[in-house]
């Protein structure tokens, strides 16, 4: 092969400079970087506050305290770190009823949804579903209480009648449930609240399911459940505990249900269907604010605290479940 | 085991677009039939039709007879879930479930139904069914491992082992070599000769050379142009097919003028 000895001839240096494009492209990035800081300020911005705030009750003794705030009484077992241990379990309790009622449906309707219902009732039952997510909390407050409540009452006394021997259901001395206004009714509303965020994620990750399984279960003669465990579930499973963590997320911080529903107490007790024995650490600064001094409000913001703690941890182990999705072989 | 397939008038329809038109073609017993023809031309729809798979897709339906020794699939009192454990079939993919091991993908299709096996039964039937497959020998020492971590000639033998776990009378296979390499493909194909002393077997390949090789019979689909439907142009001896096709469309197909 014989060497060329013509060099081309060089290009004008600006043939190869910018082009209009280039700005917009880096005015974009700017913007979205912008954007993306600014979730990371706010988290740091709230968690100062909560802290800065929280300090002048966390650092104060618990005598002093009771005599300043009116709720936390330390000569009845109620001073501040108790009472952010009842409500820590309260609340813990109430949403694990909630997410204990709530996950079974949540997977039910979401799997009619993606492989069970004709797909024009699918779509229509899809936006139903998007649709109770965007009811605002107090409207199911008002419903549970004017509602459900009562409604609830005579099934309690049933439960109490033939399964009071398990602590969970032991009824009042009496023996007669008298008020729908317990734990159990508030956990029962926060569930119908977090079946929409449940279903919508699970429908999601159940229709992301390969084809190529389903029909590999298919036609080895299963049967559509058969299917669904050997090819969907097996696949969703991170996708569902995901989806099961971001319905408990809304159910720890939900304020406004609790608060009308249940009747509020501070104990450690198992009796769910008892009222006065519960309550959860957002219903309580609901409950208590209006009426707390400074320092009283400084000692509402230290189980405000609390409540962002534990909701932290519970989305970011959702968030780590979920990612562990991207190593899934499951396409392969 | 192995059982014959006759098929009449069958006219397979998405919604009401017609796919399929007016097919009839026999099947015969412990023998490999090839379905060839251009994209498009309804030959794997058609297959679909043979185990009810496709009544998997929405909309889609057929009318006219499939008959298995005598008994249409397409009865009053026909059960599609009982008819895939007759007529097993095997994907151009291969699809064994990530999540379960060798051993546990090849017994899938037999714990179904509630059906329960012994230990001793389980372990018999994996390695018979491994080695049915040619695979027994490359996977013997690591059963355990997940089905996924096999080579993909490998995982597509594992699919046809699950396959005939469960004993067909019939097995499908809808480009089973597509995406394999030639070393893959020829072990399939050599298995394939094995296969038919016990098993009908139907397949649909893209691949002339390979409908030559493995097949008894060849029967070839075509399609009259967008929008129409497929057709079963003729079928016949796969020598005769090759060699001096009666209908102009299957010598053109054949010798390359075109699809």
């Amino acid at each position: 092969m014989t060497t060329t000895e013509t060099q081309p001839e060089a290009a004008p240096p600006s043939d190869y400079g910018t082009h209009p494009g280039a700005f917009a492209n880096s005015f974009f990035k700017r913007l979205s970087t912008a954007a993306g800081s600014l979730i990371l300020i706010t988290l740091a911005a709230v968690a100062t506050f909560l802290l800065v705030e929280a300090w002048p009750a966390m650092t104060m003794g618990a005598e002093e305290l009771g005599k300043v705030v009116s709720f936390i009484k330390p000569d009845q077992g109620q001073s501040l770190i108790e009472i952010v241990g009842f409500l820590v379990y309260g609340t813990l309790l109430i949403s694990l009823i909630a997410l204990l009622l709530a996950t079974p449906v949540s997977i039910g309707i979401a799997l009619f949804i993606s492989h069970f219902a004709p797909r024009r009732l699918a779509q229509g039952l899809g936006y139903l579903i998007d649709l109770l997510a965007a009811v605002p909390s107090v409207v199911y407050g008002l419903w549970g209480v004017a509602v459900l409540v009562p409604f609830l009452q005579p099934f309690y006394q049933f439960l109490a009648d033939y399964l009071g021997w398990i602590p969970l259901f032991a009824p009042p001395e009496s023996g007669e449930i008298f008020t729908g206004r317990v734990a159990m009714s508030a956990g029962i509303v926060l569930a119908i609240m977090i079946i929409p965020i449940i279903s919508a994620v699970s429908r999601e990750v159940f229709l992301q399911t390969p084809k190529l399984h389903e029909e590999a279960a298919l036609a080895m003669g299963a049967t559509r459940w058969e299917m669904i465990r050997m090819a969907v579930f097996p696949f969703g499973r991170s996708g569902m505990v995901g989806a099961t963590m971001l319905g408990l997320g809304r159910a720890l911080g939900e304020t406004m249900a609790v608060l009308m529903i249940i009747g509020p107490g501070l104990t450690y007790s198992l009796l769910v269907l008892q009222p006065n024995q519960h309550n959860t650490i957002a219903a309580y600064i609901a409950l208590q604010f209006p009426e707390a001094n400074a320092t009283g409000v400084s000692s509402l913001i230290a189980m405000g605290l609390a409540l962002f703690l534990i909701t932290l941890l519970v989305n970011m182990l959702a968030r780590w479940i979920v990612s562990r999705r991207s190593e899934f072989s499951g396409a392969n | 085991m192995s059982k014959r397939i006759d098929v009449n008038n069958l006219n397979v329809y998405y919604s009401s677009f017609l796919a399929v038109e007016d097919v009839s073609l026999a099947i015969e017993p412990k023998s490999v039939t090839a379905f060839i023809g251009p994209s498009g031309c309804g030959k794997s729809t058609f297959l679909r039709t043979l185990n009810r798979m496709h009544e998997v897709i929405p909309g889609a339906r057929v009318e006219g007879e499939v008959l298995i020794d005598g008994v249409n699939l397409y009865g009053d009192n026909v059960d599609p879930v009982t008819v895939r454990r007759h007529v097993g079939m095997v994907f151009q993919r291969p699809n064994p479930f990530p999540t379960m091991s060798i051993a546990e993908n090849v017994l899938a299709g037999v714990k179904l139904n509630s059906k329960r096996i012994s230990r001793s039964d389980a372990d018999d039937l994996v390695e018979s069914s491994l080695r049915g497959a040619n695979l027994w020998e490359e996977v013997k020492d690591r059963l355990d491992k997940p089905g996924s971590s096999l080579s993909g000639g490998q995982q597509q033998r594992l699919c046809i082992a699950r396959a005939i776990a469960i004993k067909p009378d019939v097995l499908l296979m809808d480009e089973p070599c597509s995406a394999l390499d030639p070393i893959s493909t020829l072990a399939i194909e050599d298995l394939m000769q094995e296969l038919k002393d016990e098993y009908t077997i139907v397949i649909v390949t893209h691949n002339m050379q390979q409908a030559a090789r493995v097949s008894d019979r060849t029967a070839f689909f075509n399609i009259a142009g967008t929008g129409k439907p497929g057709k079963l142009i003729e079928m016949n001896d796969t020598p005769t097919m090759f060699s001096t096709p009666s209908e102009k469309a299957t010598e053109d197909y054949i010798s390359g003028r075109f699809g």
